[in-house]
């Protein structure tokens, strides 16, 4: 197994630039999830890297070596299709072993290595069955056990669950993390789902218009939000952002003066923001409530009350027309068109400045941790 | 009441539809089967069933001119310009149906207005050209002059298949190290199978039953093919016309186009109305 290197790469189709210098190390033996809106350049950042693009500018290495001149089977990956691309007119055990037929292996290496790989997905009993006999699960098995049986560096997956249904989805979601832990394998993987980056990744990069907007563990995504992109992207339902204004600064903490009136002390370092001007004040549904407790109470009415038995998420309009989701108690006796104070803890808030970058207290401003241990 | 002899009414129409087109379409072939096996004046007399049929005809288009070797040519012929055809199409359908290049689009109108020359619009030049290649009278130069025809619809239809292969399974046999070649032979040919098995069909038979250039570009008896070969077979002088014979040979060409059409009608009817690969 090895790491992935990309260094300055670049990348333009007819004249329009996707990917625009990205520089990025993925791990060695970590699930690393690439995530962003559709059409933010992850698929062709994950195509750059099999080989199935060839880079305008920059370079990527797989274990230290470049590989730019090789082509995807030389590089040591393996990739796993969003359609699955299964060959339609071979048998699951051809599909597997046609890699290996092709490299020219022995017959009985084959045999062992796609009956290890078909045993470990378990979809031995599929062996002789052609494709279209699949469903939709099996299919994306075979799929896999294609990739595993290359024995590759790194593992490639392009958005591999989207083609099912939402329970086979979470059941894949947590055979692939069982996956990665059995094999140890590099995987990089494409969602432009934030709850698959969320469950599956070791390490997330958010990306947004061919760049890269953060990259680290899935919590630091979660609590250190670099910017109002991150911020709005990771975590279900999104983030409020409430227009504001920088009162004062005082130590670690700043004062904001919220647009629809009252006072808020925030841990915060505007560096260059000067009090007066605009910033963002972002705060997730999770740590506002419609108790009024905290360090500010604004008052709203319920527009909608979304009851999903665990947890309910309150709709809210302020006084001064800005709308808010408040997350609730799932037995709460809250319904639409109630008055309810919506309370702010102002140490749970994040602050953005007028250029969507995060005004991040100096101590924890020193950039990502390292990958958490699982 | 009114609405049940309404449906019956439609449904005689219908059948009565039907069995016109039939009639229409295989009568000619039932009026040469019934000829070929009369002699002499019982051509003349009308019997849907010949009483005693005679196979004389049979015989004798064989034995009075070299019509073993004319059905042979036409077998070479035929099977020479499907062969080519298939080939120069698939390569060339791979790379009008998968590879972006300038001028795609007009390069694939171009192998269209082709087709749409009539035959005696290009005979005269064609002749030219075949006289300087050294092919006149020479099965090679048919092979030559009936790709005009069947390129253009073969190229066609295996490019507007190859498009719908998906372009992930050609990604998944690059990851698995497949060469282009090997994607072709390996992974494309096999999904290719019906689209060809009917161009391949259409293409047998557009050959088998050419005759304008195979009349011009041959001059011997034993160069040419089955159409003209039937065309040609004369009497004993020139008042006499030997239906019999006509008929016999116009049957026996008739027979392995039939027999193709049976043996891979399965594989036509899906090579024409599924193009789509559903893995």
């Amino acid at each position: 197994m090895a790491g992935v290197t990309l260094r300055g790469l670049r990348k333009s189709f007819a004249g329009t630039e996707v990917i625009r210098g990205i520089d990025l190390d993925i791990p060695d033996s970590r699930f690393t999830v690439f995530v962003g809106p559709s059409g933010c350049g992850k698929s062709t950042l994950l195509r750059l890297i099999a080989g199935l693009e060839d880079p305008s500018a920059g370079s990527v290495l797989i274990d230290g070596d470049a590989v730019d001149h090789l082509p995807p089977a030389k590089r040591g990956i393996a990739m796993v299709f969003q359609s699955y691309a299964l060959y339609p007119h071979m048998t699951v055990y051809d599909n597997m072993a046609f890699g290996l037929k092709l490299a020219r292996h022995g017959r009985q290496a084959i045999r062992e290595r796609v009956h290890r790989a078909a045993s470990i997905l378990q979809v031995e009993p599929l062996l002789s069955r052609k494709p279209r006999e699949l469903s939709g699960g099996q299919r994306q098995r075979v799929a896999i056990g294609r990739a595993i049986v290359r024995d590759p560096r790194v593992f490639l997956f392009d958005e591999p669950l989207s083609n099912l249904d939402a329970a086979l989805r979470v059941q894949m979601r947590l055979e692939l993390t069982r996956l990665q832990a059995e094999l140890e394998g590099t995987m990089v993987y494409v969602t432009h789902d934030q709850v698959e980056a969320m469950t599956l990744g070791h390490r997330i990069v958010v990306l947004n218009n061919g760049a890269v907007e953060q990259a680290g563990s899935p919590l630091e995504l979660y609590h250190r939000p670099r910017n109002l992109f991150v911020a709005g992207f990771i975590g279900s339902p999104r983030m409020n952002f409430l227009a504001a204004s920088l009162a004062g600064v005082g130590g670690d903490t700043a004062t904001v003066a919220l647009a629809g009136g009252g006072r808020l002390a925030v841990p915060a370092a505007p560096g260059k923001v000067r009090p007066g001007q605009r910033v963002t004040l972002g705060v997730r549904p999770e740590h506002l409530n419609a108790a009024g407790e905290g360090d500010l109470r604004l008052d709203g009415i319920v527009l909608v009350a979304e009851r999903l038995g665990s947890e309910t998420y309150l709709y809210v309009r302020l006084a001064d027309g800005q709308e808010v989701t408040v997350k609730a108690a799932g037995d709460t006796s809250i319904q639409s068109g109630d008055q309810v104070p919506v309370g702010i803890r102002g140490g749970a808030c994040h602050l953005f400045g007028d250029d969507g970058a995060a005004l991040v207290p100096t101590d924890v401003q020193s950039g990502e941790a390292g990958p958490p241990a699982s | 009441m009114g609405r049940n002899i309404r449906r019956v009414a439609a449904r005689t129409g219908f059948y009565l539809l039907v069995g016109v087109i039939v009639f229409y379409t295989v009568f000619p072939f039932y009026w040469a089967v019934v000829s070929s096996l009369k002699t002499g004046s019982a051509l003349f007399n009308v019997n849907l069933i010949p009483a005693r049929p005679a196979w004389g005809n049979y015989v004798a288009v064989f034995t009075q001119q070299p019509f073993g070797r004319n059905i042979l040519n036409s077998v070479i012929v035929a099977s020479a310009t499907v062969a080519v055809s298939l080939v120069l199409a698939v390569t060339a359908s791979y790379a009008l149906g998968r590879i972006r290049f300038r001028g795609r689009s007009t390069l694939l109108m171009v192998i269209l207005a082709v087709s749409m020359f009539p035959q005696v619009a290009v005979l005269s030049g064609m002749f030219e050209l075949i006289r300087t290649l050294g092919l006149y009278n020479n099965l090679a130069g048919l092979i030559v002059s009936y790709l005009i025809m069947t390129l253009p619809f073969t190229v066609w239809v295996l490019t507007t298949f190859m498009r719908e292969l998906p372009r992930e399974l050609e990604e998944a046999a690059m990851v698995d190290g497949a060469s282009p070649w090997q994607i072709m032979t390996r992974v494309f040919l096999p999904l290719l199978g019906p689209a060809m098995v009917t161009t391949g069909l259409l293409a047998f038979i557009a050959a088998w039953n050419e005759f304008l250039f195979a009349l011009t570009f041959t001059l011997t008896n034993d160069m040419r093919t089955v159409p003209v070969a039937i065309a040609l077979i004369s009497g004993a002088s020139s008042f006499e016309s030997p239906w019999g014979r006509i008929m016999a040979a116009s049957v026996i060409v008739t027979v392995p186009l039939i027999l193709l059409v049976l043996v891979f009608q399965r594989r036509i009817v899906s090579g024409l109305t599924t193009g789509a690969v559903k893995g």
